[in-house]
């Protein structure tokens, strides 16, 4: 056996790690050094809700190898469905998330088995055409959703643990660290999904579905499972940024939003579990910053974009991977 | 009954009519090899079998269980394992992870017989797939498909590409399966190792069934084994002295070896 081959295997326990503790010691932290770098709590928080929708989407499109750039539906749902709650129901922030969850995946589940008759180019164009079915819904139907100017007069309700309550409403650090909680919960979650059989064999299906397929598995059904996954994720995000803004307003059903959760995790690396997370982060601090020096912020994050897919084809976190590897 | 019995199929690419009324039978329990030259129709002969390209008119019967036209899980759940040409195996997925994907189905093969039989895959279980040679990719696709425990085993020119060691290793592998009561097909250019190993055989030429009989009369029609399968009917030697360049050959990365 030639040991060239043996030496290039990569080693599983060390290096990992190390990233785990970097990344949580950044979020952990994020609140106290944001402020040094020009940025704020709120633009942490949205740095995790655009992380986790990324994330989410990744499961399907790095590692079940399918695209989808309708994804904003899910996200966008996810928002109303919160809204609605605390906007027409009860004021409690669980439920609203609950409710916002609920609304996204059933639509994933729906809009996923129609979708499923097709693959490829048109699955992509199918994501897309349900993405602005769900946009033109709420941009028309004023009574309830607001419209074109979105639903307003909602707030986040402080979150009531039995023995005290959490003012997550007022205070933007606490608010934080409760999105980062469920960002971690969902994280652990998809790091499980991904070493159990399922995940082996959403790779199996990006790898070579024909293959997968001779292996006694319904490839159908299983990127129809991921996709529902997916969207359970996305519609996570979109819940807490309607909880964010206290608002959910029709753009974030939009087909822009879908591009961006796609250029996020192809910015920070789609082989990479950790990618899309470091893709919002570029994506979601260059919009800020760039956007207060520019109306065309647009621009610029395109050339940077054209930039990061030319010269770093498996994207950021897959460039440094890389050259750690090498080193 | 037949592990497989195809009648009449007719299948086409398009317009093109690439296979003229094909029957082909697997025996149960026995080993049946489809030979012929490139282009014959084996491929596409396996791809009708399997439900890949559909027969616009035929019939496949699967252990008396009609699968013409079924989805290629299906056939896989009916208790058909196919290794495809060119292996195919999962490049980013670790050894054990690609023996983990197949359906588990009930039978005498499970991982820690992979091993024993495939001892080089248990060395490189924490590998990835694309960091195997080409030798070792083969008998991970291989072995993957015996984990579906198929009753019917069908392998599209296993030894393409690979060293005579490796070869060897691949046949007597088939070998093995038949004594544990699979059925199989086996389409392959090498003619001799093929026949030495099999009980039927059948030669298919311009998507035509040729001929058909048992493996020992063919081989002993010279003549029409170099006029119908063609090219590589040489003798294959299976002596136990491998040389330094085979040995080079089966260690050498993938790419070069395909």
């Amino acid at each position: 056996m030639s040991a060239t081959t043996i030496s290039a295997a990569p080693s599983r326990t060390a290096k990992p790690k190390l990233h785990l503790l970097i990344i949580w010691a950044a979020l952990l932290t994020a609140p106290a050094w944001m402020g040094y770098i020009g940025g704020y709590d709120a633009l942490a928080s949205r740095i995790l809700v655009f992380g986790l929708a990324a994330m989410g989407l990744n499961l399907l499109l790095g590692f079940t190898g399918v695209m989808s750039f309708g994804h904003a539906a899910y996200f966008g749902l996810g928002a109303y469905g919160a809204g609605f709650v605390l906007r027409y129901w009860v004021h409690s922030t669980p439920l609203a998330i609950l409710c916002g969850i609920l609304l996204g995946t059933v639509a994933g589940v729906v809009f996923g088995a129609l979708m499923m008759r097709r693959t490829g180019m048109y699955f992509a164009m199918l994501t897309i055409a349900f993405g602005q079915i769900c946009y033109y819904v709420a941009y028309s139907w004023n009574s309830v959703t607001g419209g074109y100017d979105g639903l307003r007069g909602f707030q986040r309700a402080p979150l009531d643990l039995g023995f005290t309550v959490l003012n997550i409403r007022d205070n933007g650090v606490l608010f934080y660290y409760f999105v980062l909680a469920i960002f971690a919960v969902c994280t652990a979650l998809m790091g499980l999904l991904l070493r159990s059989p399922l995940g082996r064999t959403m790779i199996a299906i990006r790898e070579n579905p024909r293959r997968a397929r001779f292996l006694g598995i319904n490839v159908e059904r299983h990127i129809l499972i991921s996709f529902a996954i997916s969207t359970f994720f996305t519609s996570v995000a979109g819940a807490l940024y309607a909880l964010l803004n206290n608002f959910a307003d029709p753009t974030s059903l939009y087909y822009v939003i879908s591009g961006n959760i796609v250029i996020m995790a192809v910015m920070g690396g789609m082989l990479n579990f950790w990618g899309p997370l470091l893709g919002a982060a570029i994506f979601v601090t260059l919009q800020d910053y760039i956007s207060s020096m520019t109306v065309n912020w647009m621009s610029w994050i395109g050339i940077i974009f054209v930039a990061i897919v030319l010269f770093f084809p498996s994207g950021v976190l897959g460039f440094l991977r890389r050259r750690s590897a090498s080193k | 009954m037949n592990a497989l019995e195809a009648t009449g199929l007719n299948t086409y690419y398009g317009k093109s009519h690439i296979l003229h009324d094909v029957g082909i039978t697997v025996a149960e329990g026995k080993i049946t090899t489809l030979l012929g030259r490139n282009g014959a129709g084996k491929s596409t002969t396996l791809r009708s079998l399997v439900g890949l390209t559909p027969p616009r008119t035929g019939k496949v019967m699967i252990f008396g269980k009609d699968m013409t036209r079924s989805a290629p899980y299906r056939v896989a759940r009916h208790g058909v394992g196919f290794v495809p040409e060119g292996r195919k195996i999962f490049p980013h997925l670790t050894v054990e992870d690609n023996l983990r994907v197949p359906l588990e189905r009930p039978g005498p093969w499970n991982i820690a017989r992979v091993y024993q039989t495939f001892p080089r895959l248990e060395e490189r279980k924490m590998n990835k797939g694309r960091q195997l040679s080409g030798g070792e990719q083969e008998m991970l696709s291989i072995a993957r498909a015996l984990l579906l425990n198929p009753k019917l085993l069908i392998l599209d020119e296993p030894s393409q590409g690979l060293a005579p060691l490796i070869v060897k290793e691949v046949f007597r592998i088939v070998e093995q399966t038949k004594a544990d009561g699979m059925s199989v097909l086996l389409v392959e250019q090498n003619v001799h190792a093929s026949l030495l190993i099999s009980d039927y055989a059948f030669v298919i030429d311009h998507g035509v069934m040729a001929w058909s009989g048992t493996a020992s009369d063919l081989m002993a029609d010279q003549e029409r084994i170099q006029s119908l399968a063609g090219a590589s009917a040489e003798e294959w030697s299976f002596d136990d002295d491998t040389t330094e360049a085979e040995e080079r050959a089966f260690n050498a990365p993938a790419s070069a070896v395909a």
